[in-house]
């Protein structure tokens, strides 16, 4: 990231951040046990906001890092392709991060007064995750995306 | 939340999607840390945003603890009158700091 190459990391800072690195992919082989119960959190949580709604796939635009150096500000924008009108727009976007103490990030509500439906939000998180991003519509259907993004040092305290 | 930053284009052409910004500071504790007694800190975040258009509201947000401390939000509204946006950002003890932006529209 930007603010990355301009504190200019010294040599040694380098292989510091390198190795930290290659501790977290060592890591990567333990991840799928508990990733899989930190799936079932995220679902149980969406389930509770969609009501157990069926989503669909599309329309939801993520831009993310593929690596994040610091798990305490990762830039998220997303947006959902929607015409914004009376009859048709995002009424919400709600955002989890999978392998979160809890999933939680965020819910935006929006209106037909906001033109376009685009947030942008730095999230905390505590290790490499999907970011999961549900947009639920005027008309009721309820869209789903998720995009991964690799954590060298986590951010949630602790 | 002591200082709290709100960023919207000075002028807009009727119709025109703008993006406002907004910046405010807030250590937003997650409640997760432990200080140093080994007794967790209590969760002390900003839980909700709201972003008013002349006294209309167009847009909320709802955070929980994984958002960042001091958090950065942009999101888009559309110009149709001159007029105030304000934001307004209530933490977990119900303390609730404003900000304005003026936006002339042609």
């Amino acid at each position: 990231m930007k603010e990355e190459s301009t504190t200019g990391l010294s040599r040694r800072g380098f292989f510091r951040a390198a190795g930290a690195g290659a501790v977290a992919a060592a890591g990567v082989s333990l991840v799928p046990v508990t990733a899989s119960a930190d799936a079932a959190k995220t679902m149980a949580a969406i389930d509770k906001l969609t009501g157990g709604a069926a989503t669909m796939s599309g329309r939801i635009n993520m831009k993310t890092p593929i690596i994040a150096e610091n798990g305490a500000v990762v830039p998220i924008i997303i947006s959902v392709d929607s015409p914004m009108t009376d009859s048709d727009h995002v009424k919400s976007l709600s955002v989890f991060v999978q392998n979160n103490p809890s999933p939680e990030v965020a819910t935006f509500n929006f209106t037909p007064a906001c033109g376009a439906a685009e947030v942008k939000v730095n999230c905390r998180m505590a290790k490499t995750s999907a970011i999961v991003a549900v947009a639920m519509m005027s008309d009721g259907s309820v869209y789903k995306a998720e995009k991964t993004v690799k954590v060298t040092i986590g951010g949630c305290g602790g | 939340m002591a200082s709290a930053r709100l960023k919207v284009p000075k002028k807009a052409k009727k119709g025109d999607i703008i993006t406002v910004k907004s910046l405010i500071k807030h250590k937003m504790e997650t409640g997760q840390r432990k200080g140093k007694d080994g007794k967790p800190i209590p969760r002390m975040i900003i839980k909700n945003v709201t972003a008013t258009y002349n006294g209309a509201e167009v847009f909320s947000a709802d955070w929980a603890p994984a958002v960042s401390a001091n958090p950065f939000l942009s999101f888009k509204v559309r110009a149709t009158e001159s007029g105030t946006i304000e934001l307004k950002w209530t933490d977990d003890n119900g303390k609730v700091v404003s900000q304005s932006a003026k936006i002339t529209v042609q």
